[in-house]
């Protein structure tokens, strides 16, 4: 048996808030290099769009200028990986209601691209200067906000389980199989000619910076949903002190490199509908309240073996394959008709589920 | 006061602790078991927070955080 004490002692550097702070720049700086290096404005990451150009490069949609298999997405979950196996974290673990998850990872994706943007590239968006992301902001607030009600209401998906050793090795080794498809380039995958999908770093150091943020967030716990839960639910900052460093650091890099545009008019991969753009956050922000876990979080949670979160980030690229074949993701000319009915109805699949895992309806276990 | 977090994530472990202090105000001792490391470090913070003294007994796979004022 070993016994750690821990009360007034240092704290390891990674669970301190220096960490978080050296982490959230880290991504920050990260971001803007892959911008310089050819990805889309604004979105040197982005969990949603690039899980999105995924499933387009996959065939999943033929939106044909968003397809591309995104190596920062496979360094995400590599580099979590790597420093899970290594931290002794890894843990082959799920059961926590899965067909909950996939359908929440599908509504989560359907608000993300009404948005165009994960809560990472919102904030990124912000140090932009791109005011409809202070929009989206303030819906996602709300949304977490109205999360954490159920969750003091006893919200819970419930308990996971051990599961085969084997099972947590299935997203790290799917990694390294889309890696094999973004090298070899086989006819059936599709790589976008133009448009956002075309716009992409060198693949290596995209990968390579994949690897590093997934490290770090890894390590951190680096979370766009946490900092603004924990903050309302126990008053702690830490993962909120990324999420704001992130912020001033992409804020003050774009400034520096002539990119920072501040307006709503004319943002790069982005349009000005407000209320679509705080609706479509509102249920990003609530829908991962209800998974423990911003997108990117989940994509971390899938590289230490966590199957609840593959099955996830599994729901969220049928989302996107979803949202593009259905016309219900947005463009820069702005949301479609189609996109609103489906962020209602994911609102109220949202709300639904709110209400029955949670202790206003009396559980028979 | 024990409780049993195993198998719950966060913010689970961290809100059943909460709950168990709220409930028992005045507890001076509490023992709470989880089953990864990131719930125990986020127990942790909190008790800490909360001005207790802290200790965690790892044993096999999961962590006794023990707070203590």
């Amino acid at each position: 048996m070993e016994k750690e004490k821990v009360s007034s002692e240092k704290k390891p550097f990674f669970e301190s808030k220096k960490g978080i702070i050296f982490a959230g720049a880290a991504v920050g700086i990260i971001s803007l290099i892959l911008v310089q290096l050819g990805n889309p404005k604004n979105m040197g990451f982005c969990i949603a769009c690039f899980e999105r150009d995924i499933a387009g490069a996959l065939g999943l949609h033929r939106a044909e200028v968003v397809q591309y298999i995104r190596p920062e997405i496979i360094g995400l979950i590599l580099g979590a990986f790597i420093t899970a196996l290594a931290g002794k974290e890894f843990q082959s673990k799920g059961g926590s209601s899965p067909v909950t998850r996939f359908f929440l990872g599908i509504a989560v994706m359907i608000g993300a691209l009404m948005f165009l943007g994960c809560p990472l590239r919102m904030i990124l968006r912000i140090g932009g200067g791109d005011l409809n992301a202070i929009v989206g902001l303030v819906g996602f607030a709300v949304g977490i906000g109205i999360g954490v009600v159920f969750l003091n209401k006893g919200f819970s998906l419930k308990r996971n389980y051990k599961t085969s050793s084997f099972d947590g090795y299935i997203m790290p080794i799917v990694a390294v199989g889309l890696f094999v498809l973004l090298i070899a380039a086989p006819a059936f995958i599709f790589f976008s000619q133009e448009g956002p999908g075309s716009q992409h770093a060198p693949i290596a150091i995209a990968l390579v910076c994949g690897l590093i943020v997934g490290a770090l967030a890894q390590k951190t716990r680096l979370c766009m949903v946490g900092g603004i839960r924990d903050e309302i639910m126990f008053r702690q900052n830490y993962l909120l002190l990324g999420f704001v460093a992130i912020i001033v650091v992409t804020a003050v890099g774009n400034i520096a490199l002539g990119n920072f545009k501040l307006g709503f008019a004319e943002q790069p991969v982005a349009h000005t509908d407000g209320l679509w753009n705080l609706l479509g956050m509102l249920l990003v922000g609530w829908g991962s309240v209800l998974l423990g876990g911003c997108p990117l979080r989940q994509l971390i949670l899938s590289g230490e073996g966590n199957s609840d979160s593959a099955v996830t980030v599994c729901g969220m690229i049928v989302g996107a394959a979803i949202a593009h074949n259905f016309s219900l993701a947005s463009s820069a000319k702005g949301a479609t008709p189609n996109g609103h009915i489906a962020v209602i109805i994911c609102l109220v699949f949202v709300l639904a589920l709110s209400i029955a895992n949670s202790d206003l309806v009396k559980k028979n276990s | 006061m024990k409780i049993d977090t195993c198998g719950t994530s966060c913010p689970q472990p961290v809100l059943m602790t909460k709950k168990a202090l709220d409930n028992n105000p005045g507890s001076n001792k509490i023992e709470v078991l989880t089953d990864n490391n990131t719930s125990k470090t986020n127990v942790k913070k909190f008790l800490v927070s909360k001005g207790f003294n802290v200790e965690i007994e790892e044993e096999d796979d999961t962590f006794l955080v023990r707070g203590i004022k």
